[in-house]
């Protein structure tokens, strides 16, 4: 029977989303190896995970018996392993990026220094995963495998030290004080390298075996700076230094490190060569860290976005349960059933918060499954290089600058439909690994430091939020799904491994990547087909919100401030940094509108998911639309702040003063009022956003929720 | 006696028991809410019965372990995600519903049947394994049925243990009144085991294990026969909840003898 839209009810949420269609939205419904996992990482996190924070773990700064059981456990699923290669013990192919992310969302949905600790040991050995010569990769690799049947070996753990004793390196890695020296060099022999290295806040050291460290030349016989590999047995000082007296993430440990040992230059991660008598490290130290952080820092942020998706449940059981037992509350009436979802304010808050848990696990995955896409034509790309002599750096710099023409001309055949474009030309383009390499690139140069920066960043304001739900309770011990202990550890999530302003300072360069730039406006064209579709999704918002951006960029490229001076410059942070915030709002609603329209294509075939599909593609349609105008809002503001903020004060009695944008009657000049049209259009397509709240809060109210949470409180 | 055995173990899902289950009336009889939307897991009786399997296999190699599930696939397969992780076995899927209100004897055909249909099953090393009754039902018919239409007579209900004897005799633990157990010899397989908890722990789950047992699992689902199960000439007068009630209380530090006396106190109010 036909639907009548009028008269029947709009189908809604029946009880919250489980496995199922999460493997659909974030892509990995084929994936068996990653659904175990997930399922292996879920019973380590809701188990010795949770018991531990239930019984206190967290509060000691030391690394405890109880807290080293976590490593075993880890051991045992999987979880240290999902990291390598199957010829290196590891059981899952290809790239990782997504395995590695939905491993630390399922341990940090209870506690992210859990999450952490599995992924610090996996940061450790990324400079050598990506730059190590193939024999640093296997040695170091297989022997970081846990030991498999009967074998007699002790695994080996290692952490990342970057970070050193203030006034050293912090946001700027440049400002290293860890040296490198040669101590011995025999005629025809391997020298044997002095390393001196101080570190702060280093991850696993409290029983790491070895670090992959940071140092710079010391010697006129080694060139710049390296990473360089130190092992516990190594001749010298291997102090592991005293915990850090940290308030966050205390199921990780940190320790402030001092290391003075003699290594072998093999240990130099990516090798090196000898010219006139003088080491050349293959890489330097930033170019690793580069590497290695470009990928690992997804993860972090989906940390954060598995913690707001983990507030949900305890929170609508909080409010539900709110005045049962009180002696003049009867069941069966409605202060009784619903308690506090009776307040409208309640339920609105908590879809703001699960809407935001969305959009930036969105955010998260989409950037982990294009860094999975990356992979493999990055390697490619490398190799391509490599036999034409082209070097990394600037050389390669260059010649990109001729291939991004290419990629533009792609990108542009992309969008035209396949009967009128010149096919033969697109097909050529599209299996040239290099224009695909560049192409894929500028957006993962994009998705990643947004993915840090917002998830974290907004998150943990919006964990707050959470936490103010369950009022009292929120910030204590007790609290269940442990909002209070998520909240603060969001804080951290925020800082290491590149804090906001690291991610801020590489979008403003990213984000006027011109082939980023075509690539966003082709989203723009995609969101306005989808909108014509799906009217009630908050994709004509989000594409108005996403031309505006796009106006005030190139505005603020191409004008000055009232003074005359540059609106935007690398060194003009008020201008770019707040204008990269906008943006990570708007990629993070661009890629949970891209997710719920994957559960309502697919989600047919699943003859479980097709049971309540319509309900859900509502309810998820209704937290998009949320979404997308709160991240309109915000990326609006500060666009018009941006566009208006430097400008004169409208002309007094003295007349025009320079970039004043308003003429004598108040009016904006000409060059504004595409500027004021779009916003006006941004404004108007508000329309139903707040009936799309309501609604979405409404489905609070009746979704199915489990009795008890399945973790210990 | 075989030094080697078959072990077939029938189990099925279960919806994850802290989910909240209310039962509601449907065209087609009654169901519970939202059902095949809630998380699933293992029967844990089965559960039990494939956990002791994968041991028993373990301890006399050249023994093989299948698991014989009727359920709705896509629900099997999700489950599987955890299962296949723990032990090994071979999966036979039957698509077909799961769950407290599909008639026992009619399940009971479809395994009964799929048992017979194995492929190089030797019936002189036969074990039937299942749970003494399910998470849903709790009737403890359904594989008594499953053992008779295979003629198996030598029937144990509520194990909790079975030991091989030197001489490749059994020794089986049935459960009884008051904490005590049946003690029996088993002399000659074919046999059929409807467990209790046994005393093994659930293994904890190992993505390796899984990436094995995948490579059968997922044909298997694939492969899986849709069976109807017709409930022809069953009905419902009525559906309830059993009755019971919880009382969640957060206590932390609370010692063992003092949460066992408030548990008799509790019990002693009823
Ligand atoms: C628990 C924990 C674990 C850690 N684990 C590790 C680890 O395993 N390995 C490791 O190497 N490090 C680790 N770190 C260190 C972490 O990565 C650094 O703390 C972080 O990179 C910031 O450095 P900093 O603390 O020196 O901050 P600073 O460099 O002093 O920066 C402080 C603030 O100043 C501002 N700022 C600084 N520079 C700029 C700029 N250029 N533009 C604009 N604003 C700026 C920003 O607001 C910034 O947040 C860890 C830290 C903690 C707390």
């Amino acid at each position: 029977m036909e639907k009548n839209p009028d008269t029947d009810p709009r189908e809604t949420l029946k009880t919250l989303p489980g496995d199922d269609v999460r493997q659909i939205m974030w892509r990995y419904q084929d994936r068996y190896d990653l659904q175990m996992l997930i399922q292996s990482s879920r019973s380590v996190a809701r188990g010795i995970v949770a018991r531990l924070v239930a019984e206190g773990a967290r509060n000691s700064h030391d690394w405890t018996a109880e807290k080293n059981a976590l490593l075993p456990a880890f051991d045992a699923a999987g979880i240290t392993t999902c990291f390598m290669d199957p010829q290196q013990g590891g059981f899952i192919e290809g790239p990782k990026n997504l395995a590695l992310s939905l491993v630390a969302m399922e341990l940090a949905w209870v506690d992210a220094g859990a999450s952490t600790c599995s992924l610090a040991g996996n940061l450790a050995l990324s400079p050598i995963h990506e730059r190590g010569t193939p024999e640093q990769r296997d040695y170091y690799m297989s022997r970081c495998v846990p030991p498999q049947n009967g074998e007699q070996r002790k695994i080996w753990r290692g952490a990342f030290s970057l970070t050193e004793p203030l006034p050293y390196v912090g946001v700027e890695t440049g400002l290293l004080s860890g040296k490198v020296s040669i101590a011995e060099w025999g005629v025809g022999q391997e020298p044997i390298l002095q390393v001196e290295k101080r570190a702060r806040f280093i991850t696993n050291m409290g029983f790491a075996n070895f670090t992959t460290a940071a140092v710079e030349s010391a010697d006129p016989r080694i060139k710049g700076s390296c990473i360089i590999i130190l092992e516990e047995t190594d001749p010298g000082v291997f102090d592991r230094g005293v915990p850090t007296r940290k308030m966050v993430h205390q199921l990780s440990s940190t320790n402030d490190p001092v290391f003075s040992l003699k290594v072998p230059a093999s240990r130099i991660i990516g090798g090196y060569t000898v010219k006139d008598g003088v080491i050349h490290p293959k890489f330097n130290h930033s170019e690793i860290i580069e590497a290695v952080f470009r990928r690992t820092r997804v993860g972090v942020g989906l940390m954060t976005a598995a913690k707001l998706l983990s507030a949900v449940e305890p929170i609508i059981r909080y409010h539900r349960n709110r005045f049962r037992g009180a002696a003049s509350v009867n069941p069966g009436t409605p202060r009784y059933d619903q308690g506090l979802q009776q307040k409208e304010d309640c339920l609105q808050r908590l879809v703001d918060i699960w809407a935001t848990g969305e959009a930036a696990a969105s955010l998260g995955l989409a950037a982990a499954r294009l860094f999975d896409e990356l992979d493999p034509v990055e390697k490619i790309k490398d190799q391509k290089f490599a036999e034409q002599g082209i070097a990394p750096g600037m050389a390669q710099m260059k010649a990109f600058r001729g291939i991004s023409k290419q990629a533009l001309e792609f990108i542009s055949l992309a969008a035209q439909p396949a009967a009128e474009r010149d096919q033969a030309r697109y097909e050529a383009l599209k299996t040239d690994a290099v224009v695909q390499y560049l192409i894929l690139d500028s957006q993962a140069n994009v998705l990643c430091p947004a993915t840090k920066l917002w998830n974290t960043g907004h998150g943990a304001n919006v964990m707050r939020d959470a936490v103010s739900l369950m009022g009292g309770y929120g910030i204590t011990e007790d609290c269940p799904g442990f909002l209070g202990h998520k909240w603060m550890d969001a804080q951290l999530e925020a800082t290491y491994e590149g804090p906001e302003a690291v991610q801020r300072r590489q979008l403003s360069v990213t984000m006027t990547n011109e082939v980023f730039l075509a690539v966003f406006r082709s989203w723009i064209r995609e969101l306005r087909l989808i909108g014509t579709e799906r009217p009630g999704i908050g994709a004509d918002t989000l594409a108005t919100a996403m031309e505006l951006w796009s106006w005030t960029l190139e505005y603020l490229q191409k004008n000055t401030d009232a003074h005359g001076a540059k609106l935007y410059h690398g060194n003009r942070q008020g201008v770019s940094f707040p204008l990269a915030d906008a943006l990570c709002w708007l990629v993070a609603s661009r890629s949970q509108i891209l997710d719920v329209l994957e559960l309502a294509a697919k989600g047919p075939a699943n003859t479980v998911v097709a049971e309540g599909l319509d309900g859900l593609v509502n309810f998820f349609s209704d937290l998009c639309a949320v979404q997308a105008a709160s991240a309109a809002g915000e990326s609006a503001r500060i666009c018009a702040e941006s566009v208006y903020g430097y400008s004169a004060l409208p002309a007094g009695p003295g007349g025009k003063g320079p970039g004043d944008q308003t003429d004598a009657s108040g009016a904006v000049t000409a060059a504004l009022e595409p500027f004021v049209r779009l916003r006006i259009k941004l404004d108007a397509s508000l329309a139903g956003s707040r009936l799309a709240k309501d609604r979405a809060a409404e489905a609070l109210t009746k979704v199915m929720i489990p009795e008890a949470l399945d973790y210990p409180v | 006696m075989p030094t080697s055995y078959h072990i077939v173990v029938c189990g099925s899902i279960v919806p994850d028991p802290l989910q909240t289950l209310e039962p509601v009336t449907t065209p087609t009889g009654p169901a519970l809410k939202n059902e095949l939307l809630l998380p699933a897991v293992l029967d844990p009786w089965a559960g039990h019965a494939l956990f002791e399997a994968a041991h028993l296999a373990k301890q006399h190699p050249g023994s093989k372990v299948w698991l014989v599930s009727i359920g709705p696939k896509a629900k099997l397969q999700q489950v599987m995600m955890t299962v296949a992780q723990k032990v090994p076995f071979e999966l036979i899927a039957i698509d077909g519903p799961a769950g407290g209100f599909t008639e026992s004897a009619e399940i009971a055909a479809a395994l009964a049947e799929a048992i017979q249909g194995l492929p190089g099953l030797d019936k002189s090393r036969l074990l039937v394994f299942g749970g003494w009754e399910s998470a849903t039902r709790g009737a403890g018919t359904t594989l008594q049925m499953v053992g008779e239409r295979l003629g198996i007579v030598d029937q144990f209900q509520g194990v909790d243990q079975l030991t091989v004897r030197p001489d490749g005799s059994f020794q089986v633990l049935e459960r009884i009144e008051g904490g005590r157990h049946q003690v029996s010899s088993c002399g000659a397989l074919p046999a059929l085991c409807g467990w209790a908890t046994g005393n093994l722990p659930e293994p904890p789950n190992n993505p390796q294990v899984g990436m094995l047992n995948m490579r059968t699992v997922m044909p298997a689902l694939q492969r899986a026969k849709p069976t109807k199960i017709s409930n022809e000439g069953v009905t419902f007068p009525s559906v309830s909840l059993p009755k019971q009630r919880r009382e969640t209380k957060i206590v932390k530090d609370m010692p063992p003898d003092d949460i066992a006396r408030e548990i008799v106190e509790w019990i002693g109010k009823e």
